[in-house]
């Protein structure tokens, strides 16, 4: 059942300030991954205490970073439910867990950052492991 | 942020995705909530026997290392006395 929707707008805010687009509603979520272009990293939020204390600073740490995704968005699972679904439908062969980080190219699942990967972690440990996803995968190829 | 607490009062595993290796064949991959005089709960558990056909520990360990826990029990206890080890997944291969 979802939480009070006073309680999670602060979580909502967050993804907001740090850049992150909020996917609501399927056509929403199927608008931004329907198309896959370029580099795309979806968080899926959660009102747990590792979000609040690890994944959601984490990201916003390695969004600081120089090389970072073309396009940031979040779906919020136990909230907008539909959507988090539906999302995760992009991403199946992962085992739904929230909070998670999905890293795409050009459709393409390239780095999953998994729930029990930020249990117990710091937000700098999560950022670096992020950071360095993002320089691999992310970067600009000169031609 | 190791020992990180994210409950006060709970054990420093509470919250964390953990591996329960048991005295018999059974290994359990599932986020630890606390030790009852039953045994410890988990929650969301995936399992692995082996089976002649069917994946290795180690196997079973990497994919979900890779792909995530794919709970088959909403919740469940492993009686403390079955309980060989009990490590975070993330350290799994650490140890």
């Amino acid at each position: 059942m979802p939480y009070d929707p006073r309680l999670v707008q602060p979580m909502r805010d967050e993804m907001v300030r740090m850049g992150a687009t909020e996917l609501r509603t399927v056509p929403e979520v199927d608008a931004a991954l329907g198309d896959p272009k370029g580099t795309l990293l979806v968080f899926v939020n959660s009102v747990c205490g590792c979000a609040a204390g690890g994944a959601r600073p984490a990201l916003a740490l390695a969004l600081k970073h120089t090389v970072r995704p073309q396009q940031v968005v979040t779906v919020f699972a136990g909230q907008d439910t539909e959507a988090a679904t539906r999302a995760r439908q992009y991403f199946a062969d992962y085992a739904p867990s929230s909070p998670s980080i999905a890293l795409l190219r050009d459709g393409e699942v390239v780095h999953f950052v998994h729930r029990h990967m930020i249990e117990g972690h710091s937000p700098q440990d999560v950022a670096r492991d992020l950071m360095a996803a993002f320089d691999r995968f992310c970067a600009t190829t000169a031609v | 942020m190791s020992g990180h607490i994210f409950h006060p009062g709970h054990s420093d595993l509470h919250g964390i995705t953990v591996v329960v290796e048991t005295t018999g064949d059974a290994l359990f991959v599932g986020r630890y909530h606390e030790e009852t005089p039953s045994g410890v709960l988990l929650h969301d558990v995936a399992e692995h026997r082996p089976t002649p056909a069917g994946m290795s520990r180690e196997a079973f360990l990497q994919k979900t290392l890779k792909f995530g826990v794919r709970g088959q029990h909403p919740h469940l206890v492993v009686p403390s006395s079955d309980i060989r080890r009990i490590c975070r997944l993330v350290e799994w291969d650490k140890t």
